[in-house]
């Protein structure tokens, strides 16, 4: 029963948009399934997570093929995690997008190619094999495809134009990187790799090895000078779409980074400024973008943008402290980022825009949900006992021990923008005056919704923030599992060990 | 063999970035096409090119009696070609669409994202 519980979150997901497609025409099934359907992901992966938490790194063979030969899933606690986590956003926007996303556009088979794309999710965390890697990449940006077009709004099509060239692009580098890997190691398996690479004596090719599979995760997570897709498409598609693409789909190459560079190309100090340098002026780039834009997604989509530099920074001092920092980021930004989209998609319900200028009023006219409102855009900025605190404090502290004042500096400066950026939409959404809008006809209003609609629109909200007051009033334990995840980062050998067994390590030392 | 192979990938990837450079929609994706093409032989060649020695080994023997052609890199191709496939498909499809519904192809004027906020 127990044996291949690491693939249960992949069949269950495969299983459901399976099942979904068979109910094409029927909406109303559809969301009955989606949210059931997600209801027993969450279980599942909680299942998979305390077993792992218990047991430790548990591997599955395909075919009983042993690796380094065969494909493996892999899940040691990071993936456990993500695969957690992935599961709590994909119930909350399940269940957002059965409420927010018009019925011209559920027709088209979004529920199915939404449960496809966490099925692509739950791959990536999971493969213990590089060219696996690429193909669930493969099935995520398709997936993501279908869903940033449907619809077939202008906005929409010419932001998915930017969206589709930049992810075939990082596809094809990465497929490249892929290929030099190879020719050099002959080997596919992230364990078998790592021990590979770290014998091989031509460091320059390595380095660029490295540098391609940098570019290619960097395109997918929104680094520095490599971000100019994400605001030009994450606005565009309904609400609900961008929640689980700000939530998820950027976090998907943070987490590649993280694997790759911990586990393959360890122990670079080339490698590591490069990233140190590329997060700093992530951080700059992202924060003072979203201080000047007037559209709350594109504000929102900014400081996606902003927050990638502190998960990156973590990665490029590579110490356990800094590592476990990064973790705990990358688990407060998940829930958080997922939450905020859908804020905005409940404003744009409420008003019928997302113009900042134009908002207002909010607090006037919906004083409880604006203090709903607030706990994701306070979280985001850590205010202390707030979730996105604790993380900093962790970095800071390796910044200093590793005596980068600039990292630090920089990360202090984009917390300070941060503030500053959720401050102004603060007051401009909530507290302003409410400026009178347009009516627009054919628009359905959020009061206009049925009462089982709006529920589910604000029944995930109040999750998430729940989620994330947990993440920062229960922080001692979310601490625990990063450290525990940065341990197991930094000493890779012990995954290595899990996945290959001791004896081959033996043999390849001798 | 692997100096002609390697020029000519060099040159795939150099026209594929090239077009996906250009601003026209229908340059972007040959662009990716060839770019897509290039890679999928860059895979093969570094795989080790073999002649005329299938990975096969003799009914009377436990193991390979010579150099054998590496399987894995085909199959690697084998599964990015089928994927490189579907995504130019709907790429196709899109840009179709995207040129009906903003009525031009050239990359620089679909700029309705950065006007409307």
């Amino acid at each position: 029963m127990t044996q291949q519980l690491v693939l249960y979150p992949l069949l269950l997901q495969m299983f459901l948009s399976i099942l979904l497609m068979f109910c094409w025409r029927k909406i109303s099934w559809q969301r009955v399934i989606s949210i059931v359907g997600s209801i027993i992901n969450v279980g599942v992966s909680i299942w998979l997570f305390s077993y792992i938490w218990e047991n430790g790194t548990q591997i599955v063979m395909a075919g009983n093929w042993k690796p380094p030969f065969g494909i493996i899933f892999v899940a040691d606690t990071l993936s456990a995690t993500l695969v957690l986590l992935t599961a709590i956003s994909g119930l909350a926007v399940s269940s957002f997008s059965s409420a927010s996303v018009v019925a011209a556009r559920l027709k088209f088979g979004y529920f199915p190619i939404f449960h496809f794309l966490l099925l692509g999710l739950n791959g990536a965390f999971l493969t213990g094999d590089i060219f696996n890697l690429y193909v669930w990449f493969e099935i995520i940006i398709i997936s993501s495809f279908v869903l940033i077009t449907l619809g077939g709004e202008k906005a929409q099509l010419e932001g998915s134009v930017k969206y589709f060239t930049l992810n075939i692009l990082a596809s094809m580098i990465f497929l490249t990187a892929i290929a030099v890997l190879y020719g050099l190691t002959g080997s596919l398996n992230m364990a078998d790799l790592a021990l590979k690479v770290a014998a091989i004596e031509n460091r320059g090719l390595v380095e660029i090895t490295a540098i391609l599979f940098l570019v290619a995760f960097g395109i997918k997570a929104a680094v520095f000078p490599l971000y100019f897709w994400l605001p030009d498409s994450y606005h565009t598609p309904p609400s609900a779409v961008a929640a689980i693409f700000g939530g998820l789909l950027t976090k998907v190459g943070v987490y590649a980074l993280i694997r790759v560079f911990t586990l393959i190309f360890v122990g670079d100090h080339f490698i590591e400024n490069i990233i140190l340098i590329m997060a700093v002026l992530t951080l700059f780039s992202g924060g003072l973008g979203a201080l000047v834009q007037n559209n709350l997604r594109k504000v929102f989509s900014y400081l996606i943008i902003c927050h990638i530099g502190y998960m990156i920074a973590g990665l490029g001092l590579f110490t356990e402290v800094a590592i476990a920092g990064t973790i705990f980021y990358l688990i407060h930004d998940i829930i958080v980022k997922t939450n905020l989209f859908m804020v905005s998609g409940l404003i744009f319900r409420i008003r019928g825009t997302n113009s900042i200028r134009n908002l207002g009023g909010l607090y006037a006219d919906f004083p409880k949900l604006s203090l709903l409102i607030a706990i994701p855009l306070f979280s985001l900025v850590g205010i202390p006992p707030l979730s996105g605190f604790w993380p900093k404090i962790s970095l800071i502290i390796a910044g200093f021990e590793s005596e980068r004042w600039w990292v630090v500096a920089a990360i202090i400066f984009a917390s300070l923008i941060t503030l500053i950026v959720i401050a102004k939409v603060w007051a401009s959404v909530v507290w302003k005056e409410k400026k009178e809008l347009p009516v627009r006809l054919n628009f359905r209003y959020f009061d206009k919704l049925k009462t089982i609609r709006k529920a589910q629109m604000i029944a995930p909200m109040i999750f998430l923030s729940l989620v994330s007051l947990y993440i920062g009033f229960g922080a001692e334990h979310i601490q625990q599992v990063s450290s525990r995840v940065a341990g197991e980062l930094i000493d890779n050998e012990q995954y290595i060990e899990a996945v290959l067994g001791k004896e081959q390590i033996i043999d390849h030392e001798e | 063999m692997e100096i002609l192979l390697a020029i000519m990938i060099g040159v795939l990837y150099a026209a594929g970035i090239y077009m996906i450079l250009r601003r026209s929609l229908v340059k972007l994706i040959l662009g990716i096409i060839i770019l897509g093409n290039g890679a999928n032989l860059l895979i093969f060649l570094l795989g080790r090119v073999v002649k005329g020695s299938p990975p096969i080994i003799p009914a009377d023997s436990d193991v390979f009696q010579s150099v054998y052609a590496d399987p894995v890199p085909q199959a690697l191709i084998l599964t990015a070609i089928v994927i490189s496939f579907g995504l130019q498909s709907f790429a196709i499809i899109l840009i179709k669409r995207a040129f009906k519904v903003v009525k031009t192809d050239d990359l620089d004027e679909m700029n309705a994202i950065d006007k409307d906020s």
